[in-house]
């Protein structure tokens, strides 16, 4: 058929397609830093850990109870999300009133806990979760498991839904005007403290969503969120945090940049996104959808 | 004589470490519009926050309809039924003006309908989907006052509505505040303008150094003037 | 004050005679960290800049280190030249772009920096990648005036290396250099609009900052006699916070502290293997709830109240 500067296009795009995976991640999560970052004035560190929580959450739910991935995929993010609201309650609220860096410091010291943990009682190599639904089909140019496709379809569904449940509902007008303005707010008889601890959950519990999509594709393991993290915050300074739907482009689009630098120039894939971030800090250090403060 | 809505007894309150209220007492009764009288820095926007609650520290007694809300939060305070209207006005800019409108919620029955509002404030109606920060600054202060309305709250605290406003439009301000009053709201309102607040309240309290330090009835506004002249430094 | 000399001429003995109470490589390997945190100090402390991507310059100046000494078989003293000037001009590229932002993303943008340079790490050949630069030799120094290769003698170069690194933050904390930088801290807009241009002077402290780091880094190899992964790891970026952090922020000898604490911890539990991260997490959790201050900064209030009484 066609091919691009000698690559066949069955790799070009399966590695879109991997992009488009990625994207999806990275988007879901960058999505819930955000949120969290306006209600709670906390980068969440432990965002990673919560991630790979929800894919253990899916997976210890099938080996022990055989609960099937369909209900794994709103119990796991249950689970995870109370346990957010349990650390808020108990750890987080505590330090709203400190510089944004002692939150920094909570969450990482807080994600080192939980990835030990799991590392401790699970070990670090990963364990496999069966496909939910297995097969593909063939698209001529190349083959789609239905299973990835799935996920991209299932991610951009998620995204574009805490879109509208940001912008257009009466909580997300809530969370709007406390991110803006929390005392006033408050002073209209809104329990703002109580949508904080929500919002937490929330952008926990999204997380932990991700981390059950992921599951199936990726090993179940205690460190699968580490490395993650670290590249979601660079997606988060690409970005910029003051808009939704930015986050979502953003998170997106660098998955597809991934994915395109894996066809064209594998060496670079791992640090393609890092190098992009230079490139914005340089350009425009605001981030694309940031607004200078 | 109407029964007292709100009885606030040696109130002091504090910003951190600065102590800015000595001993506030005053009382308002229901149906009645009051101001607050006072220089800059004489604390009467400190009190109207802390009526609201939110100011870190404050001791004494703010008794509304009987309950003490002294130790209350400001989210508690609020569902009472007071509503506050802060002096930077607090429109919130990723919010549009229906949704600024529509952000208090209601906590009592006997608030005004958005249609009622609307037809009180007919340009807000028209720039209902414009980005709350865009409007003019009389704008942004009807939607400031319109959008406690609706809440049912029935004491209403006013910051310096007219701060920075043309006369044209701080007379229309002063007609809706005379409108809300024949309604039956109670009004604390905080002026500098004193010729403003002499048009529509009932009765004045002088405040200097963080305290009540007189009360001039609106029917000795014009015997008083030289007393008020002299403690507002005008 | 006459207190703190009296304090600092014990300090200075104990560290003489330390090597008659614990092993010389201990010793070392703390010290190193020790002068690694007190860079990172430097700039959390005394700019307000928190990096959070300082194993970037601690791990590269230990491969540079490697590399000219091994594969080029050039002397020490060219090895640690070569870590400090690495890790300078990393600095300052990286430092000039993430200047650009403040607070938080400063963090955010360090963090992610140093991963690049770690996912480099991984795949440049002259890191040895997984395995390391292992079997660096510990050639004599000063054309062969002092050998190194008795743990003793070395133990007193890396004195001196520390009491340089150290002297020469001390030195820049309080020389008029320092003082805009703590106005920066404070009030960057102060600063500012006093004249002073803010971010040349957070340019200027990032790339000390990276090229002390980078000299701790060069010296570890040194001592070690490899370079690993490990050294350019988020999980060390998070360790010399730590440190700095336990020791307390903004003293000039809590990092000092915080660094003998940490690696000894280490040393006593490396047994409990994972379990090791699992306690260094708590006491991040627990600083940061309950001992901002550290351990300097708490005693130091300790101290100030009890003189009060």
């Amino acid at each position: 058929m066609f091919e691009l500067l000698g690559i066949p296009p069955q790799a070009l795009f399966g590695q879109l397609l991997l992009g488009l995976i990625n994207g999806a991640f990275y988007a879901m999560l960058s999505l819930g830093l955000a949120v969290i970052f306006g209600m709670l004035n906390v980068i969440n560190f432990t965002h990673g850990a919560q991630y790979m929580m929800g894919a253990f959450a899916a997976w210890l739910l099938l080996g022990i109870l055989d609960v099937p991935f369909w209900a794994s995929l709103v119990l796991a993010p249950i689970i995870v999300g109370l346990f957010g609201i349990v650390l808020e309650k108990l750890l987080l609220k505590r330090i709203y009133h400190l510089d944004h860096l002692y939150g920094f410091l909570l969450t990482f010291g807080l994600a080192l806990v939980i990835e030990g943990l799991f590392q401790w009682k699970w070990g670090s190599s990963g364990a496999p979760y069966p496909n939910p639904i297995p097969g593909g089909f063939n698209l001529g140019f190349m083959f789609l498991p239905t299973y990835r496709g799935f996920v991209v379809v299932a991610a951009l569904v998620i995204c574009l839904a805490t879109w509208y449940g940001i912008e257009r509902t009466k909580l997300g007008a809530y969370l709007r005007a406390a991110t803006e303005n929390p005392t006033l707010v408050r002073a209209f008889g809104i329990n703002v403290p109580r949508l904080i601890t929500l919002t937490y959950g929330l952008g926990v519990a999204l997380a932990a969503l991700a981390g059950v999509l992921a599951a199936p594709i990726q090993q179940v393991s205690a460190l699968m969120g580490v490395n993650l993290v670290l590249v979601v915050f660079a997606v988060v300074v690409i970005g910029g945090m003051g808009s939704i739907m930015g986050s979502i482009v953003t998170g997106f689009g660098l998955g597809l940049v991934e994915g395109l630098t894996k066809v064209f120039y594998p060496p670079a894939s791992n640090t393609v996104i890092f190098v992009v971030m230079a490139l914005v800090l340089l350009i425009k250090p605001a981030g694309l959808f940031g607004q200078t403060k | 004589m109407a029964e007292t809505l709100l009885k606030v007894a040696g109130l002091q309150a504090w910003y951190g470490e600065s102590h800015i209220l000595h001993g506030v007492d005053f009382e308002i009764r229901r149906g009645e519009l009051v101001t607050l009288l006072g220089r800059n820095g004489a604390g009467k926007t400190t009190t109207l926050r802390s009526i609201m609650g939110i100011l870190g520290k404050r001791t004494g007694s703010i008794a509304f309809e009987g309950r003490e809300t002294i130790g209350m939060t400001s989210d508690h305070i609020a569902r009472l039924g007071i509503a506050y209207c802060p002096e930077e006005r607090g429109i919130f800019s990723s919010l549009n003006v229906d949704e600024n409108l529509r952000l208090p919620p209601v906590v009592k029955p006997g608030g005004l309908s958005i249609e009622e509002i609307y037809k009180l404030f007919p340009n807000l109606l028209e720039r209902r989907h414009s980005q709350g920060t865009k409007l003019s600054g009389g704008e942004q202060q009807m939607l400031a006052i319109g959008r406690i309305l609706r809440t049912g709250a029935n004491l209403l605290l006013l910051d310096e509505p007219t701060e920075g406003l043309a006369p044209v439009i701080v007379q229309r301000i002063g007609e809706i505040i005379r409108q809300l009053k024949s309604r039956g709201f109670t009004i604390l309102l905080v002026e500098q303008n004193f010729h403003f607040a002499a048009t529509v309240a009932d009765r004045h309290y002088v405040m200097e150094d963080g305290r009540v330090i007189d009360t001039v009835a609106s029917s000795d506004v014009q015997q008083s003037i030289g007393k008020l002249q002299s403690y507002l430094g005008v | 004050m006459n207190a703190t000399r009296i304090g600092y001429a014990l300090l200075i003995v104990l560290a003489l005679v330390a090597p008659l109470f614990a092993y010389p490589v201990f010793l070392m390997k703390a010290l190193c960290f020790a002068l690694f945190a007190c860079a990172f100090n430097l700039l959390l402390g005394y700019a307000g800049l928190m990096s959070f991507g300082h194993a970037m310059f601690f791990g590269m100046a230990g491969y540079f280190y490697g590399h000219v000494v091994k594969a080029w078989n050039l002397a020490p003293e060219a090895g640690l030249l070569a870590g400090v000037a690495g890790a300078a001009l990393l600095g300052l590229v990286t430092g000039a772009l993430a200047i650009r932002r403040q607070g938080i993303y400063f963090a955010m943008i360090t963090l992610a920096f140093a991963q690049m340079v770690y996912f480099f790490c991984i795949q440049a050949p002259f890191t040895g990648g997984e395995d390391g630069l292992q079997g660096i030799p510990r050639t004599a120094l000063l054309g062969g005036l002092i050998p190194i290769k008795d743990d003793k003698v070395l133990y007193y170069v890396v004195l001196a290396i520390f009491l340089f690194g150290y002297a020469a933050i001390y030195r820049t904390i309080h020389s008029p250099f320092g003082q805009v930088l703590k106005a920066i801290r404070d009030n960057e807009q102060r600063a500012k609009s006093l004249g002073y241009e803010a971010d040349r002077y957070k340019l200027l402290a990032f790339v000390l900052s990276a090229a002390l780091a980078g000299l701790a880094g060069a010296t570890k190899a040194m001592v070690q006699q490899f370079a690993t992964l490990t050294d350019v790891a988020a999980s060390t970026s998070g360790e010399v916070v730590l440190m700095a952090l336990v020791g307390g922020l903004g003293t000039i000898i809590g990092p000092v502290v915080g660094a003998f604490i940490i690696v000894t911890m280490q040393n006593y539990l490396a047994f409990t293997g994972e379990f090791v991260l699992v306690i260094q997490g708590a006491i991040f959790v627990v600083i940061v709830l309950a001992f901002r201050k550290g351990v300097v900064g708490e005693l130091a209030d300790w101290w100030k109240r009890r003189q009060a009484r």
